[in-house]
């Protein structure tokens, strides 16, 4: 439940903006964090940006999240066996 | 992850251990490490000696039966609508959960803004806005409570079940689990409220804190920087998550969470009343309390019967050693809350053990 996704903002007006991860786009507000602007990189949670954060610390979260749903795509396939053997 | 920094790694853990002749355990204290550490399969790498505990950190899991029963009680009546977040519709009340009442009253909701738009759209309605979660998921309350109140939003409240992360830290040193050595701190409650929050507990109690964020090698070099504080009889704060991490925090988040909420001493699940670990709304935000708009008297409510989800909070007991974990407790029949949300201790077991 605390975790935050970084996502770009592609859009901003007064404190509502559209932020951009991997090419899914969604609402959210910068009230918490009034210094990010257009194209800023802030780490969103339950709809609020809550910090900027650098390219290559988004690179490497997103890249992660890649590897995540590849992963779980994977598992799924297989048959998706979950559960204590 | 790199082969060669795992194995570094690993070699620098096995020395803090066998400098001090005893095993080391760490408390994630949040239920994201929790997930990542199985998932990344983060145990299986870690040598013999050092011992993961998962901690208190999933805000469901530690929301007490009674806030739970309330609202649910609140969701049987036709004048309210129940905005949540999503995992909190399956916590097994003593009378159900919110997903099985079937209501239509019952929304989850993505944001605090989605919750008060609810509001404004259903004026007949009044929207209870289940607040829960730790200071990460706060400050986006607090903004909600003073737009209705700016905006004359009167059918919106909110029953604050919000949490705050050091005193639960202080209270399981402080008795209910004091043979935990070091925490590795929660990445983004740590980004509002900075490294420096955990101080207290590092100098208080002399046990090393070091924030993390979520990839499996920034926690495997947390874990490493513990095992260099305590072989060499350190503790301090540190941090592997400075990209995301100031020692201050958030200032503007801090400022709203403190000009909404007093800290007061309120009950969480298996660790009892914690001094200062709940919020609750000031005086002022007092008409946004769903508590005195619905006059709830929140009942001492008893655990699930047979579950040991309070002692793994304090990382005391393993899920596995439930005697349901598995049997009658599942993730699709779950018992307590530690198996419905997906951040809960029991859940990730059930999910990642046999991998
Ligand atoms: S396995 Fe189920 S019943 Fe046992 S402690 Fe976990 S949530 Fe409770």
């Amino acid at each position: 439940m605390c975790l935050a996704i970084p996502a770009r903002i592609v859009e901003i007006e007064g404190d509502s903006a559209v932020a951009d991860a991997m090419g899914t786009r969604w609402k959210i507000r910068t009230t918490l964090t009034p210094e990010a602007g257009l194209g800023d990189i802030v780490l969103i949670h339950a709809g609020y940006a809550i910090t900027k954060v650098d390219e290559e610390e988004a690179r490497k979260t997103w890249e992660l999240f890649e590897e995540i749903a590849r992963i779980e795509e994977q598992e799924k396939q297989a048959g998706g066996q979950e559960g204590p053997a | 992850m790199n082969f060669d920094q795992v194995k570094n790694a690993q070699g620098r853990m096995a020395a803090a251990v066998e400098k001090l002749g005893r095993p080391i355990q760490i408390m994630e204290v949040c239920g994201t490490h929790t997930v990542a550490i199985f998932r990344h399969g983060i145990r299986s790498l870690l040598p013999e000696g050092i011992k993961l505990l998962s901690g208190p950190g999933c805000p469901v899991c530690v929301t007490d039966q009674g806030t739970i029963d309330a609202i649910i009680e609140l969701a049987r009546r036709n004048d309210t609508i129940i905005a949540t977040y999503g995992d909190m519709i399956r916590v097994p009340g003593t009378e159900g959960s919110l997903e099985r009442l079937h209501r239509a009253n019952v929304r989850v909701v993505l944001s605090t803004d989605d919750a008060l738009a609810l509001a404004r759209k259903h004026p007949d309605k009044t929207v209870v806005f289940a607040a829960v979660g730790f200071e990460t998921t706060t400050p986006a309350t607090a903004v909600a409570v003073q737009a209705a109140r700016r905006e004359g939003v009167d059918n919106f409240c909110i029953l604050s079940a919000h949490k705050l992360v050091v005193p639960a830290m202080q209270t399981l040193l402080g008795g209910r689990n004091d043979k935990i050595d070091a925490f590795l701190c929660p990445g983004h409650v740590s980004v509002i409220i900075g490294s420096a929050a955990y101080r207290p507990v590092a100098e208080a109690f002399h046990r090393p804190c070091v924030v993390a964020g979520f990839e499996p090698m920034q926690i495997i070099e947390g874990i490493v920087r513990i095992c260099g504080q305590i072989e060499t009889g350190q503790a301090h704060v540190d941090s592997v998550y400075q990209a995301a991490v100031h020692e201050q925090g958030n200032p503007v988040a801090l400022g709203l969470m403190e000009a909404v909420f007093d800290p007061w001493d309120g009950p969480w699940r298996g660790l009892g009343v914690i001094p200062g670990g709940t919020l609750r709304l000031k005086k002022e935000y007092e008409s946004f309390d769903a508590v005195r708009r619905f006059e709830i008297h929140t009942k001492k409510a008893s655990e699930p019967a047979g579950c040991l989800c309070g002692q793994v909070l304090c990382g005391l007991t393993e899920p596995t050693q439930c005697g349901l974990f598995g049997k009658t407790c599942t993730p699709d029949h779950p018992v307590g809350p530690c198996m419905v949300s997906t951040e809960g201790a029991c859940s990730a077991w059930y999910k990642y053990k046999s991998e």
